[in-house]
């Protein structure tokens, strides 16, 4: 296009063009002059727009350059441009007419040198921890004994067999739920940080491991990003970071509450042996065994110090045949405990049952009485061993009563009493024999 | 079922404490054995379980369900 051609003919030869002219003719000498290039800056005024459009700064100490990279275009990016950073563009130079400006239409964004994303993630780093996403405070404990785990992981590759074999094998009856993930490339980070909220909404899981296999720090990248670091912390859930080797540290790392160096590693964190747990559970039992044996043993101690202390013959008996039963079954206690227990609670309660009624205050609380013969204190079991005027002393449930013999009643053959007994205190009858054989008669002297 | 589990163990520790120590009379030491054997077939059950399988999380529209996933290896 000829610039004189435009010209008005009733003008001298000032040229005079608008500004739309004007600008027309810049964006044309810059576009056809300038092809598609690489330029090497620093991001400052780093914004990205609700729209997806990226825009920013590239500069340099002496110029800068605004840049725009459209949501087509920067969907690609494995990693979050951030001011300060500085990067490899490619693009072309392009006039914006409207206002005024040339601008840097960028097709494709790299950081300059790994030397970059190193500093990015120490930027980032520094900015978490000041926020107080590594605290201490905020980490959570695990559970000793989940019954359900989330992974958050690749669906295929190294880490999610290591996983699963190593979990499955230390703890069989673990559940284990899968989100699966891009664990790099365009949206990894994104799918990463939804599949944690996902599991926070789901909620039926008691921790989460979030991690991949090895790699080279771009192949990490998405757990340096930010989304990530934030949806772990907003995590209930306790998680469990599992990112690359033992080398590598990511920010998701150090947000987790605990870091594995490896996914095995994880699954050895995440649930306890199942064997030892089984050797423990049997050491208690054990344990228990005896102690009720040993409690078993001072019982039937008691018991005979029980019965030797009543100085009854034919309970006793009795007494020897239950704690016989009593040894028999707690030296047979460990063949099978409920049932052995339920025996062995059968003797006790027989046994107590049988104490209490041979248990003197229990016949005395019935109404029966004890009576001595205060001579030489024994106990009377028939009217038979006592004459008139001998001194008794009969033991009621509660107290006791001195008196003196004033009649004798033995029984008849036939078991009744042989005259009733008489109640005029002051009247003694004089005995020629006051001894009567038994109940089976007297025999008169 | 975890929480269970761990208050579970919890108690048969307590328990085992409360028997060797001795000082319970005979009838209460005879029903704490007795819990313990409880918690220890429930223990045991609890780690004996089956072994499960692997299943993925999947979106519905009301919520989330959980799928069986294949992993053989």
């Amino acid at each position: 296009m000829d610039f004189e051609d435009t010209l008005p003919a009733d003008h001298d030869n000032r040229e005079v063009l608008s500004v739309s002219d004007l600008t027309r003719a810049i964006k044309w000498t810059l576009e056809s002059s300038l092809p598609a290039l690489w330029v090497q800056g620093e991001i400052s005024n780093f914004k990205h727009h609700t729209s997806g459009h990226m825009y920013f700064v590239l500069k340099d100490d002496a110029a800068q350059i605004q840049c725009v990279m459209w949501r087509t275009r920067n969907g690609g990016l494995f990693f979050t441009p951030q001011d300060g950073m500085k990067v490899l563009v490619q693009g072309r130079v392009t006039v914006y007419e409207k206002r005024g400006i040339y601008q840097l239409d960028v097709h494709q964004m790299q950081p300059a040198g790994i030397g970059e994303l190193q500093l990015a993630f120490e930027q980032l780093k520094e900015r978490l921890r000041q926020e107080g996403l590594f605290d201490l405070e905020h980490k959570q404990p695990l559970p000793a004994l989940p019954s359900r785990i989330g992974i958050i992981t690749s669906p295929t590759g190294a880490a999610i067999r290591d996983l699963i074999t190593v979990l499955q094998r230390r703890f069989p009856p673990v559940e284990i739920v899968l989100s699966p993930v891009r664990v790099q490339g365009d949206g990894a980070a994104q799918e990463i940080a939804a599949a944690i909220d996902d599991f926070n909404r789901y909620g039926q899981v008691d921790l989460l491991i979030v991690g991949r296999g090895g790699g080279s720090l771009e192949d990490l990248w998405a757990f340096n990003e930010e989304v990530v670091a934030r949806a772990i912390f907003r995590s209930t859930i306790p998680v469990i970071a599992a990112v690359g080797h033992e080398v590598d540290v990511s920010i998701a790392d150090f947000v987790a509450d605990v870091r594995a160096p490896t996914p095995s590693a994880a699954a050895e964190i995440a649930v306890p042996d199942r064997d030892e747990l089984n050797r423990q559970i049997n050491q208690l039992a054990l344990k228990a065994h005896r102690a009720v044996e040993g409690t078993i043993e001072t019982a039937w101690q008691h018991l005979k110090r029980l019965e030797s202390s009543y100085g009854y013959r034919r309970p006793l008996d009795i007494i020897f045949q239950y704690s016989q039963r009593v040894d028999e079954l707690s030296r047979s206690l460990n063949k099978s405990a409920s049932h052995r227990l339920a025996l062995l609670r059968e003797a006790v309660d027989g046994l107590s049952k049988r104490l209490q009624g041979l248990d003197h205050t229990a016949i005395l609380r019935r109404g029966y009485s004890l009576c001595y013969r205060r001579s030489d204190g024994t106990l009377v079991r028939s009217a038979a061993q006592l004459e008139l005027e001998d001194e008794i002393e009969v033991h009621f449930h509660k107290g006791r009563v001195l008196g003196t013999v004033e009649d004798v009643v033995p029984e008849s053959a036939a078991g009744e009493p042989a005259r009733t007994p008489s109640k005029r205190k002051k009247q003694r009858r004089r005995q020629k024999s006051t001894r009567q054989l038994d109940v089976f008669g007297s025999e008169p002297e | 079922m975890e929480q269970k589990f761990e208050s579970a163990l919890k108690r048969l520790e307590e328990i085992v404490g409360l028997l060797e120590k001795g000082e319970l009379p005979l009838e209460e030491s005879l029903k704490a054995f007795e819990e313990g054997v409880e918690l220890v077939r429930f223990c045991t059950a609890k780690l004996n379980d089956a072994e499960k399988r692997v299943n993925l999380l999947v979106k519905t529209e009301d919520g989330f369900k959980l799928q069986p996933a294949d992993f053989q290896e």
